[in-house]
Parts: structure tokens; sequence; C-alpha cells
């Protein structure tokens, strides 16, 4: 008996064993990632979200793109270019595409490609989501309106390696953008080969970055290998990256615990505390803002007492404390936390020089709740007397609810009003807030670009992300003046000036906290991360 | 027999018609839409979204036009879980995943819960029927992602000897196959049971056994076959159900079959997905009750299929 036990046992172990290791061989490493499910798409110019960003970075690459400072933090550097001269006012950018730049099919890539990509970024017939993220092009915004031809867009290949780009106005990020997926090059005669098809074969699927994709076996797995025609193909890392798509938080951490996965970014909430006490858990900062916006043409958020005694009675530290519990930094804005201002990385951040539209200190809250009511009575309900019975939206979802409950307690308890929590399936709920049916509604904005026009264009006057149906002509007023001048200290100077006006005199909606973005990993290193949420395991190594 | 399937079958497209009809107009009464996102796109993109994918039309137009594509076989590309990917190509290529999973669980369930109920019946009120009821009323009472979560913490979490997420090889097999039939074993089990006996206890047995037939042969010639009309009736659109995914089964094993995806993409509001894998299912399970109608027929002579229903 003690025998066959022995041998049960011994099984067992040599079993465990090849499930965990696997990877003793440099060469033979491979990396097992999670995101999402299946994405979307990887179509560069039609993805939106940023697990198709994840992969459309290990697979494509354009005129700038993002390496490690050493530290695991991205930084911008020349890619697919391999030397820029600008104009002196900064509007006329001429790129010398390197020699060296290959598709993974051997092609070179041209100047052509770029003109090609952008062109159809901006073309309303390719209907892409973040076409907008082109509009510093010169004619752009011409061409998505339907108002111009996509001929005429401010981009030119004057031979195969010079590739002109002409902005209308000069743009802080624009390297930034030159690194975003959407306008990295696509090549024509693929495209038009596969048609809206072509990212779904390895045949057509032709990119110009590090990975090429190998396979594709949908909804479960994505396998890219380094491409050999790739110019710094010596020193990848891995030699297949897989990106496992799973989407139940559960079975994703179970294999993540079982060693089936390297990299995730999910985990089950009710595990948080657990797994943050045991250090196994890392929180990375990441560009966003978790706000709740009021329905500004409906009464009672109509009065912007009203709204502005809602935000004061918010306990951001108890929500960030106890709920959500990864980080979170509570808001004192809108812009948060590391979006740059004027003097770029180098100096203060946007939030820094901005200052606070209130004080969200612990020792603040009882006077924040007394100014509170005192505005609520000012507004014609003393007490809450009177004030009608109003509805916090959400979308069902665990963490939003106790978000939900914690403002509904603190609304009532602080400032005697009684609100209704409701909830709705994602999809309902976007359309409900979109249309402006609620009174107050979960909401949250990440960065697109490291820039506080990110967070500030969308109040416009019939903005297509602006839910709380905010209008202000002086508002208005003062981005277009943003948008349209070339002097970087002015541009920043008149953005503050929107934020006093959204957030200091208007309180169109209450801030609650900078979100964090958090992962899991084993197995490696070597992996760098930018705030807008991008993780790349160009370069990863087996951990010793 | 010939004249009742032509009617079946008719019967069946009529029931498909009304079927891909009704989901349509609900698919386009419940608020949201295919395009919308936590970042809206711009009216423009939103347009040309739209146009491209027909959206424009009125929503008569648009049912006629799908219903006129359908007839060709053409169900569409998704609109945004995969865009642009057919939807005959992503069924085509997720059932199989369900429907392997799903056979071998079929046929666990059916070559367990079947001897396993004649046994208890067997032995009715000794100790092994005893604990073959416990088994087969927990079977019936844990729900299948209870049952899949144990496993899957048993067996892959904690000691690590199956594989928990694909079906890389036959291992990722074993967990979500006896997960998805753990509950139908079960319940074949005590149907078999419970019907079992209650033909051991009739007529004609105790006549067989009057005769001095051995008890073996009155079990299994005599007995078992008139017990199986209801567990063919169950089997079914138990078939059916199992083969086109167990919903719950495949999201904790993560396996990329067609029961997941069907309910993805009623969130996602991807309405040639929607339409496509419910009337693909639909199909499928008018197929399955037909079936087991014919089926019938071979082991009960006494049913008739055709004469109105008198029989």
């Amino acid at each position: 008996m003690k025998k066959v036990l022995a041998i049960i046992m011994a099984s067992v172990m040599v079993l465990a064993l090849a499930a965990c290791t696997g990877t003793t061989v440099d060469k033979d490493f491979e990396l097992n990632v999670n995101f999402a499910s299946e994405p979307q798409t990887i179509d560069p110019a039609l993805n939106s979200a940023v697990d198709g960003a994840v992969m459309i970075n290990h697979m494509f690459e354009g005129l700038y793109k993002w390496v490690d400072d050493g530290n695991g933090n991205a930084t911008l550097a020349l890619g697919q270019a391999s030397d820029v001269q600008v104009n002196d006012d900064k509007t006329v950018y001429t790129f010398t595409i390197r020699e060296d730049a290959k598709w993974s099919d051997g092609k070179a890539v041209t100047a052509n490609d770029f003109v090609y990509a952008w062109q159809r970024l901006v073309d309303p017939a390719t209907a892409a989501d973040y076409s907008y993220m082109a509009d510093i092009l010169l004619n752009a915004n011409e061409i998505m309106a339907g108002e111009a031809d996509k001929a005429t867009l401010g981009v030119e290949a004057v031979d195969e390696h010079t590739l002109v780009v002409t902005l209308h106005t000069p743009c802080p990020y624009f390297e930034e953008i030159m690194a975003f997926p959407a306008l990295m090059p696509v090549r024509q005669d693929m495209i038009e080969a596969g048609g809206d098809q072509w990212t779904f074969s390895i045949d057509t699927y032709v990119g110009n970055g590090p990975y090429k994709m190998e396979s594709w076996e949908h909804g479960a797995n994505i396998r890219i290998v380094k491409s050999e025609t790739y110019y710094d193909y010596a020193k990848l890392g891995p030699k297949a990256i897989n990106f496992k798509l799973m989407d139940d938080a559960n079975a994703i951490y179970a294999a993540y615990q079982s060693g089936e996965l390297n990299f995730i970014e999910e985990v089950p909430v009710a595990e948080i505390p657990a797994l943050l006490e045991s250090g196994e858990l890392d929180i990375d900062p990441y560009i966003g803002t978790y706000y709740v916006c009021f329905q500004t043409q409906k009464a009672p958020f109509d009065d912007v007492r009203v709204r502005k005694a809602f935000s004061l009675t918010i306990d951001r530290n108890y929500i960030v404390e106890q709920i959500t519990q990864t980080g979170q930094v509570p808001a004192t804005g809108f812009v948060p936390s590391g979006i740059n201002d004027a003097e770029g990385a180098s100096g203060d951040d946007f939030r820094t020089v901005g200052g606070d539209y209130m004080d969200v200190s612990k020792e603040a809250y009882a006077a924040n709740c007394e100014e509170a009511r005192r505005l609520l009575a000012e507004a014609g309900y003393a007490n809450g007397e009177g004030f009608p019975v109003v509805e916090y939206l959400y979308n069902t979802s665990e963490s939003h609810k106790a978000i939900g409950e914690a403002l509904q307690q603190m609304w009532q308890t602080e400032l005697g009003v009684t609100v209704n929590l409701v909830n709705q399936e994602w999809n309902t709920f976007l359309q409900t807030r979109k249309e402006g049916n609620y009174s107050i509604a979960r909401n949250g904005w990440i960065a697109d670009y490291n820039d506080p026009m990110s967070f500030l264009d969308m109040w416009m006057t019939g903005g297509g992300n602006n839910d709380a149906q905010y209008s202000n002509a002086k508002y208005d007023d003062l981005i277009k003046q943003a948008k349209a001048t070339n002097d970087p200290a002015e541009r920043m100077k008149l953005m503050h000036e929107a934020e006093d006006i959204l957030m200091g005199e208007d309180v169109v909606h209450a801030a609650i906290y900078f979100y964090t973005n958090k992962h899991m990993s084993q197995g490696f290193k070597g992996m760098y991360y930018t705030p807008l949420g991008y993780y790349f395991f160009t370069y990863a190594t087996p951990a010793k | 027999m010939a004249g009742y399937l032509i009617k079946r079958v008719l019967m069946a497209l009529l029931a498909l018609l009304i079927i891909t009809c009704v989901t349509f107009v609900v698919m386009n009464l419940v608020p949201g839409g295919p395009f919308l996102s936590e970042k809206a796109p711009s009216p423009e993109v939103l347009a040309a979204l739209e146009a491209k994918y027909g959206l424009d039309k009125p929503l008569g137009e648009q049912l006629v036009n799908y219903l006129k594509d359908l007839l060709h076989g053409d169900l569409g590309v998704s609109f945004r879980m995969q865009k642009n990917r057919p939807v005959t190509t992503i069924i085509g290529e997720m059932f199989p995943i369900s429907a392997k999973v799903g056979v071998f669980a079929v046929l666990n369930a059916v070559i367990l819960g079947i001897p396993l109920g004649c046994l208890a019946a067997y032995n009715r009120g000794k100790p092994i029927d005893s604990i073959l009821r416990v088994i087969m009323t927990l079977g019936i009472s844990i729900p299948s992602f209870v049952v899949a979560t144990l496993l899957l913490v048993l067996f892959s979490v904690n000691l690590k000897i199956l594989p928990g997420t694909g079906l890389a090889s036959w291992k990722n097999y074993l967990m979500p196959c006896f997960a998805l039939s753990f509950y139908p074993m079960c319940y074949i089990g005590r149907m078999t049971r419970s019907s079992m006996l209650d033909a051991i206890n009739a007529d004609y047995i105790r006549t067989a056994r009057a005769k001095g037939l051995p008890s073996r042969r009155i079990i299994f010639k005599h007995a078992l076959r008139n017990s199986l009309i209801p567990v063919v009736t169950y089997i079914g659109p138990m078939t059916a159900y199992i083969l086109s995914g167990g919903f719950v089964v495949e999201t904790v094993f993560s396996i990329p079959g067609l029961g997941r995806y069907f309910i993805q993409s009623i969130l996602n509001r991807d309405y040639p997905i929607i339409m496509g894998t419910t009337i693909f299912l639909a199909a499928f399970v008018i197929v399955m009750n037909l079936l087991v109608d014919v089926l019938y027929k071979v082991i009960d002579p006494r049913i008739t299929l055709g004469s109105g229903g008198e029989a």
C-alpha cells in the first residue's frame, strides 16, 4: 500500500512540475498573458480598445514607438523613422523612414504606407472610432466631416523614404500620436486582397512590428512570434507571446495560480485585499478619472448649488480606502494627475499647476458637508425638505454597486435627501446615459493621449461624450481658442481657465478618484508600461 | 411515416420563420446598440457605421433584407465581437467546439445514468439504492457552476494535475465533460429508477414472473424497454442543450464554445450574431425533437406516427 501511495505522490509531483516549468531554456521562452477575451478587432485603424492596442503595439510600429526607460516606464523614441526635422512654427515635420524598416513578409516599409494608412483612417467610409486621433493633421476634420477629399490630408510621400506631415496648428503631444495604433502604417495590397477579413488570416495580416501573428484560435488564443524582418530582431525577448482570450475573473485567476498564465490584469474583487497585502498584486498609474455626472439640463440638478452640495458630501477617502482599495487617489479636479502641463514630462503636471477644486482631506469632510447643507438650503431645500426623490444610475457590477450604495448613504445622511439606486445592463445603461434620461449617473474617462485636451474638449456643447448635456458658451469658446493657439503656454492657460469653469464655477460633475491599473505577473522580467494602459512584453526575459 | 415527416418539416420551417421575425423585432426593441461604448463614436462615424451595415434603413426593410439573405444561407457579418467576420464562419467554428465537449457529456450522462437507475431500482430499499439516491439528489440540486468551480479548484489550482483552460489536449475535456454531464446523468438515473419501479409493478411483469422467466431477463428485456420512454423524451432536449454549449461550464473553463458566445452577443448587441445563433440553436432543438419522436416508434411499437395524434 505504501508503495502505491508513493508512486501516486511521485506522479502527481511530476505532473505538477511539468505544468509549472518548460521555460528553462531562453531560446524556448514563451509568455502566456491575458487581457480580455476575443478582441473586437486588431485592425490598427478600427481598434478602440486597450486589449487590441496591446496586441497591435507588438505587431505594428509607428513613426515613434514606446521604449523602456530602464525602470519599466515607457518613453517615446523614434520607431520606423530614423530622423525627423521640424520647421520653426512646429507645423511641418519631415520624417526619414529607416532603411531597414521591413514588413513581416520582407518588403520595405515606405512613406506611401503611412500615407495610405492615414488617409484610410480619416476616410468616413472606413468608419473608424478613433479617426479623431488624426484630427491634428491638416484638413483631417474637413475630411472626416465629408467636406473634403482624403487626398488633401496633411501627409505626403516625397519619395520612398521621406514623409512630410503637416499640422493645422502645433501639437504638444504630436510624438505620442505618432506612436498611437491608429496612426501605424498598414499595407494597401493586403487590405485590398483581404477586404474586411484581412486581420483574420496570417497571409494578409502583415505588420511591421517586432512580432507577427502565427495563429488565431478564435475565442482561445492569439499567438504571436518574433518577426525575423524586424530591425531589432536579435534583441527581442520571448520566442512567442500567447494572448490567452478569457474573460471570467475566477477562471483567469485560477489559470494564473496553476501557472498557465504569466500575466493577468483581472482578479476576483474578493481576492484583492489579500493579494495586495501579500504584495502579489501590483498597482500601476493609469491616466483616468472615475466620476458621477449630473444631468445639468433637468431639475433639480440644473441648479449649480445642488450639484455642488452633492459633490461636497462625497467622502472620497472612504471610497478609495474601503471600496476600491487599489491605490486610487481622491480626485480634486477632472483632469487627473500624470497629465503634462506646458513644460511636458519634465515640469509639474497639469493637476499640480491647476490646483485643487475642493479640499478632499479627511479633516475637511465635516466642513465640506456643512457647506453642502448651506448650499442646499440656499437652493430652497433646507435639510433636504422638498427635494425630489432622485435616482443614481449605474451599470450592473459589484464594484459600481458598492460605490453607489456608499454615495446613497452619504447623500441621505448628510443632506437628508432620498436617492434611489437604479442599475442597468451595460449597453442599456450607455444608451440611457447618452440620452440624458437620468439625474445622476456613474461615469469614467481614460486618456487617449497625455494632454488635458483629452479630458476637456468632450464637455463642449453637443459633444458625443458630454453625458451631462452641459452647455456653456464661454467654456466652448475657451476650448476653441486653446485648440487654435500656437503658443503652448497660452494653450495651457486657456485649458486651466476652462477647467476652472467646468469644476469650479459650474460643478458639472463630481470627480471621485483617479484610476489605477493593476496586474499580476510571474516567471519573467523586463516588461514596461505606459499609464495609457499599454503593457509591453517585447524585450521580456525569464526571471531567474 | 413519410407524410408525417413532410408535415413536421413544414411545421418546423414555419416555426423557424416565426422565431426569426420575433427575435428580430424584440432584439431591436431592447435599448442600446452595437456601436455604443464608454467613448461614443462621433456622429459622422456612427452614421458611416450604420450605413455600412444597413442599419440606417427602416426596420421593416432591414427584416426583409435579412430574410432574403437568410434564404441564400447568408447570416451577415459580426458588427462588433469579431468585427466583419461572417456569422456562418463563427458558428461553424464554435459549434463543433461546444459539440465536442457536449457529445462526451451526453454519452457520459446516458451510459452511466441509465445503468445507475436500473441498479437502484433492482436493489430497491437496500443500502446501494440509498447511496445512489443521495448522489442523484445531490447531482440535481448542485448547480453546474458549483461542480465546475469545485473541480477547477481541486484538480487545476490545488493538485495541478488537470489544465483548467481551453481544449488543448484530452485532459482538458475531463472536467468540463463531467461538470456538464453530472446534472443530466443524475436526472436520467432518477427517472430511470422511478419508471423502472412503475414497470416492475405492472401486470405484464407479474405475468412474466409467474411464467418463471429469470429476473435479469425481466428487468432488461421487458421492464427497461418500457421504462425508457420518459428517458428518451428527456434525452432529446437535453442533447440539444448540452451540444449547443453549457454557458456556465464554458465560462468557467474558458472554452470558446457557442453557448457562451450566444450570451455575449446579446450583451454586445451584435445583431447578426444574436440572429444567427438563435436561428441555428432553434433549428437544432427542433431537429432533436423530431428525432426523438421517431425514436419513440423504435422503442415502443404501439406508438404510431402520423395518424393525427389519436394513437
